[in-house]
């Protein structure tokens, strides 16, 4: 059987794509779109919305009623906005300050020991993100895997209490989303043609100079599309604070279960979501324009 | 080649298909709080009638009142506490099934026959019963361990050693019970010296987590932890923490009770209503007690051969009857807004 394909280009193409348009349609677009509706509708007391038209949720995001109906301005989820913004913030730069040694590193080595590294940098990926959670509470806790030796040397005689604070929160983040931000960075340093590296050696650079004007650079897309993968989960991490961390922070992840949890409060639910969804894809679109233009500069 | 792949494909997918058609008649989808059904209960089950048990878990009645609402269809049991079997049966989210007509019925407790939360008993069976509150390891305490007051205003020995559960539902009716106010309070005035106690307990806390409090009680990284009951019995004489006491504070305490109910448009009915049945038989609902180590709904009389002795002498379950029990209630929209206001500034 023939089939047979439309002569006009366009169309083929829009055809080729059709697939994954129509499943990105239906299993992202339309289930956000749905969210970004229930956000402009009356909250249902048991959760869910009611028919109608409310924008209390968006309110809510800003002010607080008073007993007698009066609106006042309310930063506390703005705080709790701004609290995750920092974390992710933090988690990012971390990650890069681990991720991009790494990553020259692998790239040093021959090509058959680089394909062994970067299989092992994967391997954690292919256990439950909630499991590894599990297993740092072993590693970092009271009588753990780390204490344990200390106490037996009597390096220590008590507990480091290394669990459910910040520092466990920032090894939880780290941990989970390092790889993406290696691999990119990996992508773009193998093909870097490493004679400009020894050109730059020959006109007395000094290795600092070499990394920051040859390879940060030539790097640098790389750079951005793993500090945008780490940033984005990590704004949305559940896991870290609230397994590792020990939840007696809310982040905006938190604040939005809970509202289809507990607060049975899917409209403002609904309208968190759609504001960090904003504010990533904001953060992103001005990170890539940026960066472009000093990569444009750059040339 | 081609042809090969397609072949085999073919192949794949007709099996695929067929496989699932002849599970879907055999099937049943449990889904029950984390580590409360007994393994080799469903093992039973599965040889007696052929019918396969598919267990998924939540952690707690929030969890699974929002799945439902969004939505979740293809749970043919889940377990309600009775403030939300209240809500699943206004919202006409549950089927009704002939309980009073099946076979184990009569082995249910006189007194839990028709419940306040099901009075026509057309939707619920009952399943375990037991209380809310927290337990302290007395490994080095030093107090009573009989009020809350150690649990909301701690004393140094145990600062920064506190587990409290992660939903307010489970820790504010605590505390306006400490506070001698109502429960269900619309009342802001009340709401914000609830506020004021948690917050002045949050310093003492470490952890704010629902589910693992077991292993932190195990490993002594929490001294003292919101519990239920039967829970901190399994973590008494199972996980090896001898020393935990189950404090039923003076103050009161809060009383629950859990039933296996079916959601609306379970694809699994007949099956889940066997699996009712099999639940009220009288070894099998003292094995569940046996495990979870709550207390049976059940006849005291009809279990009496299969229950274990420990568990009628257990402390945690023997309430003095100085100890007021207070069942939680169907709370108003406006209360769930206060507490749920409370809950977010505690953890600002």
């Amino acid at each position: 059987m023939e089939i047979k394909l439309p002569a006009n280009p366009i169309t083929r193409r829009w055809l080729g794509l059709s697939p994954a348009l129509i499943t990105i349609f239906i299993f992202m677009v339309l289930p956000i779109a749905l969210l970004g509706v229930y956000s402009f509708k009356p909250a249902d007391s048991y959760g869910g919305v009611e028919a109608g038209f409310s924008l209390d949720a968006w309110i809510q995001l800003f002010f607080d009623r008073d007993l007698d109906d009066t609106l006042i301005f309310d930063s506390i989820y703005l705080q709790i906005i701004w609290r995750s913004v920092m974390l992710a913030a933090i988690g990012t730069t971390l990650s890069f300050l681990v991720g991009f040694p790494v990553a020259w590193y692998i790239v040093q080595q021959p090509p058959e020991r680089r394909d062994i590294l970067l299989l092992l940098v994967t391997i954690p990926f292919w256990t439950n993100l909630l499991i590894r959670a599990y297993s740092w509470i072993l590693i970092l806790g009271k009588n753990g895997m780390i204490e344990q030796p200390l106490l037996a040397m009597g390096l220590i005689d008590d507990s480091l209490e290394m669990m459910y604070g910040n520092m466990a929160i920032g090894v939880g983040l780290v941990y989970s989303y390092i790889p993406l931000m290696i691999l990119p960075i990996y992508a773009s340093l193998e093909k870097i043609d490493f004679g400009l590296v020894e050109a730059a050696h020959d006109l007395y650079a000094d290795r600092w100079a070499v990394i920051q004007r040859i390879v940060m650079p030539l790097c640098l897309p790389g750079i951005i599309a793993g500090c945008i993968l780490v940033f984005v989960l990590s704004l949305g991490d559940f896991i870290s604070p609230s397994i590792l961390g020990g939840g007696k922070k809310m982040m905006l992840s938190n604040l939005i279960q809970f509202q289809f949890s507990s607060a049975r409060n899917w409209p403002f639910g609904g309208a968190l979501t759609m504001l960090l969804l904003m504010l990533v894809a904001f953060g992103s679109y001005f990170y890539i324009k940026a960066s472009r233009k000093s990569a444009y500069l750059e040339k | 080649m081609f042809t090969n792949v397609k072949k085999k494909a073919g192949i794949i997918a007709a099996a695929a298909l067929f496989s699932s058609a002849t599970f879907a008649a055999e099937e049943l989808n449990l889904y029950n709080w984390v580590d409360y059904t007994p393994d080799d209960l469903i093992a039973q089950f599965e040889t007696e009638t052929g019918i396969k048990v598919n267990l998924d878990t939540y952690d707690s009645n929030e969890t699974l009142l929002a799945k439902l609402k969004s939505g979740a269809t293809g749970y043919d049991i889940v377990v309600p506490s009775q403030n939300f079997v209240t809500i699943m049966i206004s919202e006409g989210m549950l089927e009704k099934a002939n309980i009073k007509g099946m076979s184990n019925y009569k082995n249910v407790d006189k007194r839990w026959q028709s419940p306040p939360w099901d009075p026509t008993q057309e939707y619920t069976i009952p399943y375990q019963m037991g209380t809310t509150s927290f337990s302290i390891n007395m490994d080095g305490y030093d107090g009573p361990a009989n009020s809350l007051k150690e649990f909301f205003e701690p004393n140094d020995s145990v600062s920064g050693k506190i587990q409290v559960f992660r939903t307010p539902d489970e820790v504010i009716p605590l505390a306006l019970m400490y506070l001698g106010h109502e429960q269900c309070n619309e009342n802001p005035k009340d709401m914000k010296e609830v506020q004021a106690l948690l917050l002045k307990q949050k310093p003492h806390v470490k952890v704010y987590n629902s589910e693992t409090m077991v292993a932190n009680l195990a490993s002594g990284e929490i001294m003292v932890s919101s519990q239920w009951d039967g829970y901190s019995m399994k973590t008494r004489l199972r996980d090896g923490v001898t020393q935990l006491k189950y404090v039923h504070p003076k103050e009161g305490i809060i009383g629950w009770f859990d039933s296996l109910v079916i959601p609306k448009g379970a694809p699994n009915k007949a099956n889940a209503e066997k699996f009712m049945n099999f639940m009220m038989d009288a070894k099998n609902g003292a094995s569940i007690s046996n495990f979870n180590r709550y207390a049976s709904p059940l006849d005291a009389t009809a279990i009496a051969a299969f229950i274990d002795p420990e568990l009628g002498k257990a402390p945690e379950i023997n309430i003095d009857s100085s100890v007021p029990v207070h069942f939680s209630e169907t709370c108003s929209g406006k209360s769930i807004k206060l507490y749920d206001r409370v809950w977010t500034k505690v953890l600002l």
